[in-house]
């Protein structure tokens, strides 16, 4: 009776794994035979992030970590949310800071706090923050990501213009540029990732999630967005600003060809615009976003990541020590530096030796994490990332879409972004004041 | 297999000895219904009247499906941007089905004139289309249309304007299968008997009159039947305006009911409110398929 019974699960077993295999995803949390090595399964999209597992796998026979990568950024989120409902998720995921509490609501991101209380000691608390909720950490932090102003140095040289410091100056250099290089913009208006925006209001200081306690506020259209919002109206209706998403092809050949001369975005960009607009090489430069004030230092940040590890893993102590191995080991971090360009978030990670040479897309400047280290202190996210991101997200892409298309105001876009996700926080039951 | 012998019935006679057959033969036909239709629109049903609740601190890490009634329904009944989605598919549609069954019959007429050259390498180029995956169609058309990769003319026209972008959507949809549905239509046309074509000439008639006047009302059945599968087509937009949406702003995340529902499901990760939206929607389109069927049968018939 029990070998039978043995046997049926065994059949169970590769049966599933055939259909996990069949469609194209790796089941997680699989049980190791006693004696055998711990298997635990990753999903991240970083480019090249398989040579960082490599060294974990050489160095820990004991742990092996498997990786895939089956969608990027919110995509993955609502695989992740998909597969813990059905039961399978990975052990370990890569999570962008603002979907982290949504998938702490939702049950998905475990607490590991009891895993990870030395590796939490190399980062500051500032870093720390969009992992930890409630006094319980929810993920290691792999990067941050000021946002940042991404310039064609060419083009600004060839036209003369000088880099922007205030957003006045910004506003006055695209009516300048489009002056001398008709058909030249001086950005896109992106409605389809809200990530710039979002960073964009939190450096002018606005908190669209807040918490007082165990209620939570919302202000998406409060006075410091609109005035990101008006000040971006404007350009767009003087015809300054290019209207098309971005991450498009439309977008890439005019981020190839200059018909864009500056990219508002996070420090990772580099490792991006090789793909996003490959024959720029060395043509880019970066600099500190344009404040509202001359000498603010203050800016947003668009992305940065967590390692998290899932409530499917069987594992999690061993997929918390490869969590705090990634982000805080100095061999982990100069790979990731070097593979993918990310800015590291633990603070020892920011002096490592590999910073002193530029990305590669970067020849032209050698200081580039120079620049970035000078920024990151003055980065600034919402007090928290509201439970609910993905409606608010969505409902920005939609709403400032119509509003681009139409020509209809930027604030009521930001009204129906307000409506949207006060509606759907308070249907979760989320207590909101 | 203890059947009780029934009344009136003589014993051992062929009848009754095959009785339990019928059952044995569409046994896997109903199986397979009751699991896969019958049992997902159970659940669906299940889940649209159902909340997911959290409770418990300020993430709530407690999270609980909990029964709600009707909500979802009043809900998504009162949302205007389901409405709007479906005015939207409607558009498309009444554009795509002419386009798509208008096509299809000029063309497969043209092909069945006798004099046409090249008829089969037409035939097969018309049909070719429709053997382009739909996402990969859709794709090569939105390069078509960006004014950075347009070799027709997308600088100058804007193919994405808020009214322009029917037409491109549609367009694709009939490019996939106006060819399908000429070979549907040129079929019926090979099935009508040459007789007839005999006896026109014979009275002088011409190729237009004859298509006109002869073919097109003979043919009439096959037509109407091609409206009818593009309507349900129509009914299930997705693919066209799903893969076309990153290239500009003119389609949101919600363009289409199905995309609403998709959108309600996978990025607003509300399966319940998703369900009750999909429960509502199959209602509406069967309800309109059912009643075109009966209304175009009766057409058809008389």
């Amino acid at each position: 009776m029990f070998t039978s019974q043995r046997r049926l699960r065994l059949a169970l077993a590769v049966a599933a794994a055939l259909v996990v295999t069949a469609c194209g995803g790796a089941g997680g949390g699989a049980a190791a035979p006693s004696g055998g090595p711990v298997e635990l399964t990753y999903w991240g999209w970083d480019p090249n992030m398989d040579k960082v597992v490599e060294k974990w796998n050489a160095a820990n026979p004991d742990v092996h970590v498997t990786l895939t990568n089956p969608a990027g950024g919110d995509q993955l989120v609502s695989k992740l949310i998909t597969a813990h409902q059905a039961g399978n998720g990975p052990d370990i995921a890569k999570v962008e800071y603002q979907s982290l509490p949504s998938l702490v609501a939702g049950g998905v991101v475990a607490d590991i706090t009891e895993h990870t209380a030395e590796a939490v000691g190399q980062f500051d608390d500032a870093t720390l923050a969009p992992v930890r909720f409630e006094g319980k950490v929810y993920g290691i932090p792999q990067d941050v990501a000021p946002l940042m102003l991404f310039y064609r140095q060419d083009l600004f040289q060839q036209h003369g213009l000088t880099v922007p410091t205030t957003w006045d100056e910004y506003a006055r250099t695209a009516a300048e540029l489009a002056q001398k290089a008709p058909g030249v913009s001086i950005t896109n208006f992106d409605a389809a990732d809200p990530g710039w925006f979002a960073g964009l209001a939190q450096q002018a200081g606005a908190d669209w999630w807040s918490s007082t306690g165990t209620t939570w506020h919302v202000d998406i259209n409060g006075a410091e967005t609109k005035k990101v919002a008006a000040y971006w109206e404007d350009l767009v209706a003087k015809g300054l600003v290019a209207k098309n998403p971005s991450f498009s092809p439309q977008w890439n050949k005019e981020m190839n060809d200059g018909t864009l001369a500056t990219w508002i975005s996070g420090a990772w960009a580099p490792a991006q615009l090789g793909g996003i607009a490959p024959s720029t090489k060395g043509k880019w430069a970066v600099a500190p976003l344009p404040a509202w004030t001359a000498g603010d230092q203050q800016t947003g940040i668009w992305g940065g990541s967590a390692t998290t590890v899932t409530t499917d893993s069987k594992h999690p102590a061993e997929a918390a020590r490869f969590a705090s191995w990634l982000n805080t080991d100095p061999d982990a971090v100069s790979e990731q530096v070097k593979q993918i360009n990310i800015y590291p978030a633990s603070t020892a990670g920011r002096s490592l030796p590999v910073l002193a040479d530029a990305p590669p897309f970067f020849p032209n400047q050698p200081e580039f994490y120079g620049i970035v280290k000078q920024v990151a202190p003055g980065a600034r996210s919402f007090s928290m990332w509201g439970p609910n991101v993905t409606v608010t997200f969505s409902s920005y892409t939609n709403s400032f879409g119509a509003a681009l298309q139409q020509g209809s105001p930027f604030a009521g876009a930001l009204d129906t972004m307000q409506s949207a996700t006060l509606a759907d926080i308070t249907k979760l039951g989320f207590t909101v004041g | 297999m203890a059947v009780a012998p029934a009344r009136g019935v003589p014993a051992g006679a062929p009848r009754r000895r095959g009785s339990a057959l019928p059952y044995v033969l569409v046994a896997p036909a109903v199986l397979l219904f009751l699991g896969f239709v019958v049992a997902p629109a159970g659940y669906a049903l299940v889940l649209s009247v159902q909340s997911r609740k959290v409770s418990g601190g300020l993430l709530g890490t407690g999270t609980t499906m909990v029964f709600s009634g009707l909500a979802n329904y009043q809900a998504v009944l009162g949302d205007v941007e389901l409405w709007r989605s479906a005015l939207r598919m409607l558009l498309v549609a009444a554009i795509a089905i002419p386009g798509t069954v208008g096509l299809a019959l000029l063309f497969a007429l043209m092909l069945d004139v006798p004099r046409t050259r090249l008829a089969r390498f037409s035939r097969l180029a018309i049909f070719v289309p429709y053997a382009v995956p739909g996402v990969i169609a859709t794709l090569m058309w939105g390069f078509l249309y960006l004014p950075a990769t347009s070799p027709i003319g997308g600088d100058s026209i804007d193919f994405f304007s808020p009214v322009g972008v029917f037409g491109s959507v549609a367009n694709i949809a009939v490019w996939g299968a106006a060819g399908f549905n000429m070979i549907v239509i040129f079929t019926a046309l090979r099935a009508l008997p040459p007789e007839i074509y005999e006896a026109a000439r014979l009275d002088g008639c011409s190729e237009l009159q004859m298509a006109l006047r002869i073919k097109v009302p003979l043919v009439r059945p096959a037509v109407v039947m091609c409206s009818l599968f593009s309507a349900l087509a129509a009914l299930q937009l997705f693919n066209e305006p799903n893969t076309l949406r990153p290239l500009s702003n003119a389609i949101s995340s919600t363009w289409v009911p199905l995309m609403k529902i998709y959108n309600d499901a996978f990025v607003d990760a509300d399966l319940p409110r998703a369900a009750a939206t999909s429960v509502v929607f199959t209602v509406i389109a069967l309800g309109v398929s059912f009643v075109a069927a009966r209304l175009i049968q009766r057409r058809v018939a008389g």
